[in-house]
């Protein structure tokens, strides 16, 4: 006997674009499993994210505020979405939205709508300044790092951590730079558009695996799949992949899962030198763009992650297909000028 | 042969047409029919002599050293990280 699941579900990051965000990914995913009835509610921040025309995908777009605007508006937003469509549940799926869903948590759940994310301590545990912290409880290896907020330290770091060495912003961007000169550049540049402080890490050699797991908030990691990107965009994006079989990476973000008692989708990026070791470079707290791989391999994560936050205790996903690729494909979408119309007058669009 | 061998020797995927994926690292190579066949005696754990005769018997091999050309494949899979560097037959 298999149980239908009528839930509406609310999903992010619609922008599949040349840098994709995961949402179109996420809905695929639980869109594909067999017991899942409901309705999908695609949440855009432009009219023209692809996937708020991906009719055959989703039931209903709504565009919604940028995160920048705060809190209220995206409380009074999906307010008014879940009057609109019963939503039951959202997952979010871009970094920088993250924070004010947490934030938002308890007064969405007295709404009815559900959400299965870290808590603000875990969330600001894996933050590219306090990850060292993590690995060292974890015993985890992590590339030696130091965190910078002037720029003078600069001239006495390369003593520490010599050159080349990694100059990341605190949310995005890394630079590889060999010397001073070049490290002061890659300061002011990522300082520009980041603020300060900056990462500085040591540069480290080897294959790079992504893992995308699933933490129960308890300490348990319910499921989890390593991946290694076989090919990649100018911009550094993966846009084809497949499933490795390396037990060393599961044993990595089922430890971390085990130290935060991390809640909610978790994507780990870790890097395996020639010695082999491994050392967890970064943790992204959401479902990343390549999200549908685990469900070709076997494991749909988004609709674990859906029964979770709806209270349910699905059983933990062991097994995978070692040897799944994906290869991205960009396509032309036919859209007709009176949806845009749609989507740009009245901020939302219903297919169904 | 030892088990950390054995397993990465069995792990490997090997195809008729000489498609090889490692799944540990996630990289493909192509291996040409001799390779194949001297690949897939190792996955059946078979030791120098018995991949030696069972070359003379399906190759035209001539008088040529079959053994240094195992040797020589076989460190090719090392340098690939297909076998660990300390195996030897």
């Amino acid at each position: 006997m298999t149980r239908e699941f009528h839930w509406v579900i609310g999903v992010t990051g619609l922008n599949a674009t040349d840098n994709p965000g995961p949402g179109v990914s996420v809905i695929r995913s639980l869109r594909d499993h067999p017991d899942f009835k409901g309705r999908i509610i695609g949440l855009a921040y432009h009219s023209l994210d692809p996937g708020v025309y991906a009719s055959d995908l989703i039931d209903s777009a709504y565009l919604m505020p940028y995160p920048s605007e705060g809190t209220p508006s995206l409380r009074k937003r999906l307010e008014y979405i879940k009057e609109k469509t019963g939503l039951d549940l959202v997952l979010p799926t871009l970094d920088s939205e993250i924070s004010g869903f947490i934030a938002l948590e308890n007064e969405l759940r007295e709404m009815g709508i559900r959400l299965f994310l870290p808590t603000k301590v875990q969330y600001e545990m894996r933050s590219k300044i306090r990850l060292s912290e993590v690995c060292e409880k974890a015993g985890l290896d992590f590339p030696l790092t130091r965190i910078i907020s002037e720029v003078d330290t600069l001239y006495q770091l390369s003593k520490e951590i010599p050159f080349p060495y990694v100059l990341k912003g605190i949310f995005y961007g890394a630079s590889v730079v060999k010397t001073i000169e070049e490290a002061l550049a890659a300061f002011y540049r990522t300082t520009g558009q980041w603020g300060l402080p900056v990462i500085v890490q040591e540069f480290l050699v080897g294959e790079e695996y992504d893992i995308l797991a699933v933490g129960d908030g308890k300490g348990h990691m319910v499921g989890g799949v390593p991946m290694k990107k076989t090919f990649l965009t100018e911009k550094g994006k993966g846009w084809a992949g497949v499933v490795v079989k390396d037990p060393r990476l599961l044993e990595i973000t089922d430890q971390f899962c085990r130290v935060t008692k991390w809640r909610g989708p978790f994507e780990a990026e870790v890097l395996k030198t020639k010695e082999e070791r491994y050392h967890l470079l970064e943790v992204n707290p959401r479902f990343p763009a390549w999200t549908y791989l685990c469900v070709g391999a076997g494991q749909n994560l988004p609709f674990t992650v859906a029964q979770l936050a709806m209270g349910m205790d699905p059983s933990p996903l062991n097994e995978f297909k070692v040897g799944t690729m994906f290869v991205r494909i960009s396509l032309e979408q036919i859209v007709k000028i009176d949806l845009l119309e749609e989507v740009v007058s009245k901020g939302e669009i219903h297919y169904r | 042969m030892e088990s950390n061998a054995i397993n990465r020797l069995r792990d490997l995927a090997l195809s008729e047409s000489g498609f090889l994926f490692d799944p540990y690292s996630g990289a493909t190579y192509t291996v040409n029919q001799t390779g194949r066949f001297i690949l897939q005696l190792l996955k059946e754990g078979k030791g120098i002599e018995e991949i030696q005769t069972e070359m003379r018997k399906n190759f035209d091999t001539g008088d040529e050293d079959v053994r240094s050309d195992i040797y020589e494949f076989i460190n090719l899979l090392k340098e690939n990280h297909l076998l660990p560097n300390h195996f030897s037959l």
